[in-house]
């Protein structure tokens, strides 16, 4: 079974009287514990693609199955309860929360959203922050530490709630080469250790370098995917 | 619950200086308005209690039209016997009146045998009339103060009268009154004591036994101008008064038509005005604690959503339903809320402290030296407590329901 699968997947936006295709009719599908990066020049509709995905939006038309949940039938409440439970995001500037430490951060989602108990959750973020080797810097603030610091973090962050599917947009376009690379290492890594599928949306070359599949959109189309182990278009 | 409070007080902190200053704002509003509900309280307790319990007692009872003519004391509009047997009657069986006195009003004219002047005379039962309006002996301010206040025979004139007709304790005067036929009398006194005089009807007015206001005025029956009612509980006058003006509504005419009224102390005294603005007046400084809660804290709580935007889009994104997030910000103006209020409540206990320490004066018509002792009440501390908290949550309902309505990719967006 696929973990994503697309069919005709349309995005228009519109703006006063000017309408705007943001995806043309785009099908692929993804399979489980795969490592994607959606590439394409500004304006190709990768943020678009990864927002459906994520379930922030809903498609114009077609259908897009997420852990084959059509994403088109979840309303607010129930696309909120759906990312808690199987989606983490890794964002390009980390989008950590200021006012809680390292810790607490990984700990949000188990905390705010899905409710673990206390003694379990702490288990669970002590393992994700030793995995992403910011196990000694738990007690600091967001501001205490550096990018690829708060880079990995959010890695552990996304990850903590076990889901299926990580959602990374532009996650090393903020980091220096080196802090870039040891930040993919270790999402290939967690990929390894805990299966979970990782699609990126990037420019980088250094993460288009480190895909095993990747999808390129042009003008809202996609053109034929490269490496198709683990997808199909 | 409790993780929402701990975030909702970290963001508080993170803006350190924009929560103290709105706390600031709060703490003052509230000293502001307990403050004044303590003084004005105390002012208007103070003199409506020197009025109730030297004067007018908490109500009184008249034969109808008599309070519309009072200024001429009619004696042709007393209570006569049968009229006044029934009224005791029905005071006795009343079990919010804890005591009552009768009193027989005229006008005379007032002689020290050198000169004459009108006086406002009230013919009392000494024992019954100091149980009913207890503070009248205090007002004693020339004379003996134990004993009964009046004996016959004895008059106690007021101090205004005492002064301008230059006469002491112990002197001997005439009183001279026109009875309900026509025909003048008079009948020498003792000048007792000389009494403060206090602001409000009855205020400047002389003492005397009843027996000898009848006597004066030829009554060859016991009649009665008016009946002075002390209640046992004087919040529960409102429901008192009815009870009075049903039971009393009973005693009819041979029209079947109602021949007694009654009247509570705030129908009689012009001070109820007073005391109506004091009511006003903190219902007004209320509101603008109202609105000094409401503007400071939105405006806080819209600020804080604007400025995390994207955080907001972060937390939604990452799945914390839209009634958390709302918890999340409803939080914040709670906590504001509560910890404005209980500074203010602490402030303002230390004000109330300092000002009965201080413990300043102040003269009010013709008495002076008044001490301000104002107490503030838990209902009134409770009441605005929770006016501060309710205004609190309400000003921050708009933003923190802006925030959990926020879309995640525009909010993510946000610059």
């Amino acid at each position: 079974m696929s973990l994503l699968r697309a069919e005709k997947l349309t995005k228009t936006y519109r703006s006063g009287d000017i309408e705007v295709a943001a995806l043309k009719g785009v099908d692929f599908s993804i399979e489980p514990a795969a490592f994607v990066a959606f590439v394409g020049p500004s304006g190709s509709g990768k943020s678009t693609l990864l927002n459906l995905i994520g379930c922030l939006d809903h498609p114009t038309s077609g259908t897009l199955k997420v852990l084959d949940t059509d994403i088109a039938t979840l309303d607010r409440r129930a696309a909120a309860r759906f990312r808690g439970e199987h989606i983490g995001f890794v964002f390009q500037d980390f989008n950590l929360i200021p006012v809680l430490t390292v810790f607490e951060n990984v700990e949000y989602p188990l905390r705010m959203v899905q409710r673990w108990p206390v003694a379990k959750r702490r288990d669970q973020v002590l393992r994700l922050l030793d995995a992403v080797g910011m196990a000694d810097q738990a007690h600091k603030r967001p501001d205490q530490i550096s990018g690829g610091q708060k880079q990995r973090v959010a890695i552990a962050r996304a990850l903590v709630s076990n889901p299926a599917l990580v959602l990374a947009d532009e996650p090393t376009a903020n980091l220096d080469s080196e802090t870039a690379h040891r930040v993919l290492e270790l999402m290939k890594k967690m990929r390894d250790e805990f299966k979970t599928t990782f699609v990126f949306s990037t420019h980088d070359a250094r993460i288009m370098g480190e895909a095993e599949t990747i999808f390129t959109l042009d003008d809202g189309r996609l053109l034929p995917a490269t490496n198709k182990e683990t997808a199909h278009v | 619950m409790f993780d929402i409070f701990g975030i909702a007080s970290r963001n508080l902190l993170r803006y350190g200086r924009r929560t103290l200053l709105t706390l600031l704002l709060i703490v003052i509003g509230m000293v502001a308005v307990l403050l004044f509900i303590g003084v004005a309280g105390s002012f208007k307790s103070m003199m409506v209690g020197q009025i109730t319990d030297s004067i007018l007692g908490h109500a009184q009872v008249h034969r109808k039209g008599y309070v519309a003519s009072i200024d001429n004391l009619p004696l042709n509009m007393n209570m006569r016997p049968g009229m006044v047997s029934k009224v005791t009657e029905a005071l006795d069986q009343n079990s919010a009146v804890e005591t009552w006195s009768p009193r027989v009003k005229f006008g005379g004219m007032f002689s020290n045998f050198a000169e004459t002047t009108s006086i406002r005379v009230n013919g009392i039962d000494p024992v019954r009339e100091a149980k009913t309006v207890p503070l009248l002996p205090k007002r004693i301010i020339d004379g003996p103060t134990d004993g009964p206040f009046v004996e016959k025979g004895q008059i106690v004139i007021p101090k205004l009268l005492a002064r301008g007709m230059k006469t002491q304790v112990g002197d001997t005067v005439v009183l001279v009154a026109t009875n309900r036929d026509g025909s003048v009398n008079g009948k020498t006194f003792v000048v007792r004591g000389v009494l403060e005089s206090a602001s409000g009807p009855g205020g400047r007015d002389g003492y005397i036994h009843i027996d000898d206001a009848r006597e004066i005025l030829r009554m060859q029956e016991g009649e009665v101008s008016e009946f002075v009612i002390r209640l046992k509980d004087f919040s529960k006058l409102a429901k008192a008064e009815a009870s009075f003006k049903q039971t009393l509504g009973e005693i009819t005419n041979k029209e079947g038509k109602p021949v007694l009224e009654i009247h509570t102390w705030a129908d009689l005294s012009p001070f109820a005005h007073i005391a109506r603005m004091i009511d006003l007046m903190t219902l007004f400084i209320k509101i603008v604690l109202v609105s000094i809660v409401l503007v400071s804290v939105m405006n806080v709580m819209i600020m804080a959503v604007y400025e995390r935007i994207r955080e907001i889009g972060t937390i939604a994104a990452i799945g914390t339903p839209p009634s958390r997030i709302l918890g999340l910000f409803l939080a914040e103006g709670l906590l504001l809320g509560i910890v404005g209020t209980v500074g203010g409540i602490l402030l303002s206990l230390a004000a109330v402290y300092g000002v009965n320490v201080w413990e300043p004066t102040f003269a009010f018509g013709q008495q002076q030296n008044l001490v301000l002792t104002p107490t503030i009440a838990v209902k009134d501390v409770v009441t605005i407590a929770a006016l501060v908290i309710g205004v609190a949550i309400i000003a921050s309902l708009q933003p923190a329901w802006k925030a959990s309505r926020m879309d995640p990719i525009t909010a993510l967006r946000h610059v």
